[in-house]
């Protein structure tokens, strides 16, 4: 059977439904809105991707992507430099900076450890993490992987690897979300609440 | 297919998006694995967490198909252990080993039954203890002899004594006492005070260290065989969550203060 469009409408179809969130039959929804606001949509999209895959970076510093290196994070002066907050991936990174609620510096570990995944501290930014912690100026760091076995596994690796630098170690509480109520939440949430309960 | 049992949640992978696959030791269906649909999303992630204790039902069209898992919680001990990250590497230590050495879909229920009462001390401990370690070597031991190699500690494999027995041979798995262990003491395994017949972990508050050395020859002493009958005749790697948890008390050996009961 011919195909419907030209190959290079099916390639960008193709490509359109490797992306997070689509398959094949939203791609060819996304491909035709596309190819209906070419003027308005589809040529700024595409010079956008091309500028972007020309000039997205990784930080050398950090490991978040910018369009420079260092990023913009680690260049800003006003960032405070002696606090350290670890991140599991860069999405992590972008929720911590879309909350405002941090004003230090960031390092990706660009994963968590886990033993049946097989990722071991070589694929881990461990040594990059150790190099930024021994720096004098340094005098937090923020451990902020998840609430998970593989999170904490990673958390608590951190820290034994930070015991010979001089940083006090801390990470993020675990417990009530705002906006949560008791009775939806699961035993888990509720019995790591409890525990790290802080006086009023 | 359908069937309904209790377990422990070993490992979850991503599948897709939206869907996970878990691992999980059963009581009667063994290591068993299953399709979570939804299994990524934020109501179950939590219940989806290794050590976590699950009812399941497991259903497929046929047998041999990977099957779907419903999965509810039963008790989240996950959350409990993770504060404490010795307790958290022997959890994990302990799952990866059985996700290793286990076949799949081979009932192994005293594999499990021991498993939950290994959990369940290390949650009842005093924060404090790490006795609960011997019931892990324990564990091992067992796991050992439910595949088919189980160790024979209760006679010397030279002189057939039962007492003094203070080594293990590393090739037969046999106990050797220190007489007869004398010329080959360099290359023999030591046999830890506690896995000699009839006794337990004894707190020796004169010397704990040396019971903090018992329990580490007592992991050393599960991992060769470990390695050598079943991840190596597997051609896999030993599970590396099982190596940090045994660097873990070996630098717990080196650093101890004489805060902890033991």
């Amino acid at each position: 059977m011919s195909q419907p469009a030209g190959p290079e409408i099916d390639r960008l179809i193709q490509l359109l439904a490797k992306l997070p969130g689509l398959g094949p039959r939203s791609a060819r929804r996304a491909a035709l809105k596309l190819i209906k606001d070419r003027r308005r949509l589809m040529a700024p999209l595409a010079d956008a991707l091309h500028a972007a895959a020309e000039s997205i970076s990784i930080c050398g510093q950090c490991g978040n992507v910018d369009t420079s290196d260092p990023c913009h994070i680690c260049a800003d002066p006003r960032r405070d430099p002696s606090i350290l907050c670890v991140v599991e991936d860069i999405a992590d990174l972008w929720a911590l900076e879309r909350a405002k609620a941090f004003k230090g510096r960031y390092h990706v570990l660009g994963g968590v450890l886990s033993a049946l995944d097989g990722v071991g501290p070589e694929e881990l930014s461990f040594d990059a993490l150790l190099a930024r912690a021994r720096v004098a100026e340094v005098g937090e760091v923020i451990i902020a992987t998840s609430a998970t076995v593989d999170g904490q596994t990673t958390a608590h690796y951190i820290k034994d690897r930070l015991a010979g630098c001089e940083v006090t170690v801390s990470r993020l509480a675990h417990g009530v979300p705002v906006g949560g109520e008791l009775d939806y939440l699961d035993d888990g949430t509720l019995n790591a609440a409890l525990t790290a309960r802080r006086k009023l | 297919m359908e069937w309904t049992d209790q377990g422990i949640v070993l490992s979850v992978q991503a599948h897709g998006e939206t869907s996970a696959i878990a691992e999980v030791l059963t009581d009667a269906h063994g290591r068993h694995k299953g399709l979570v649909r939804g299994g990524r999303g934020k109501r179950i992630v939590g219940v989806l967490q290794t050590g976590n204790e699950v009812a399941c039902t497991w259903r497929a069209r046929l047998s041999e198909h990977l099957g779907s898992f419903a999965i509810e919680l039963k008790d989240a001990r996950a959350a409990r252990l993770m504060d404490n990250p010795l307790r958290l590497a022997g959890l994990t230590s302990l799952a990866a080993t059985a996700s290793m050495a286990l076949p799949e879909r081979e009932p192994h229920p005293s594999v499990y039954k021991a498993a939950r009462a290994v959990l369940d001390a290390m949650e009842m401990a005093p924060p404090s203890s790490i006795a609960w370690v011997a019931g892990l070597v324990r564990w091992e031991l067992g796991l050992l002899q439910e595949l088919g190699f189980a160790l024979d500690l209760s006679s010397c494999a030279a002189t057939g004594q039962v007492d003094d027995l203070t080594f293990v041979s590393p090739r037969s798995g046999r106990a050797v006492n220190t007489e007869a262990a004398a010329p080959y003491v360099d290359k023999l395994l030591p046999l830890p005070g506690f896995l000699r017949p009839g006794q337990a972990v004894t707190a020796d508050r004169e010397q704990p260290h040396l019971v903090l050395k018992d329990i580490e020859d007592g992991l050393r002493l599960t991992g060769h065989f470990l390695d050598r009958y079943i991840f190596h005749g597997s051609n896999r790697p030993p599970p590396a969550a099982r190596a940090r948890f045994l660097e873990k008390i070996r630098r717990f050996r080196e650093t101890y203060t004489g805060n902890h009961n033991i």
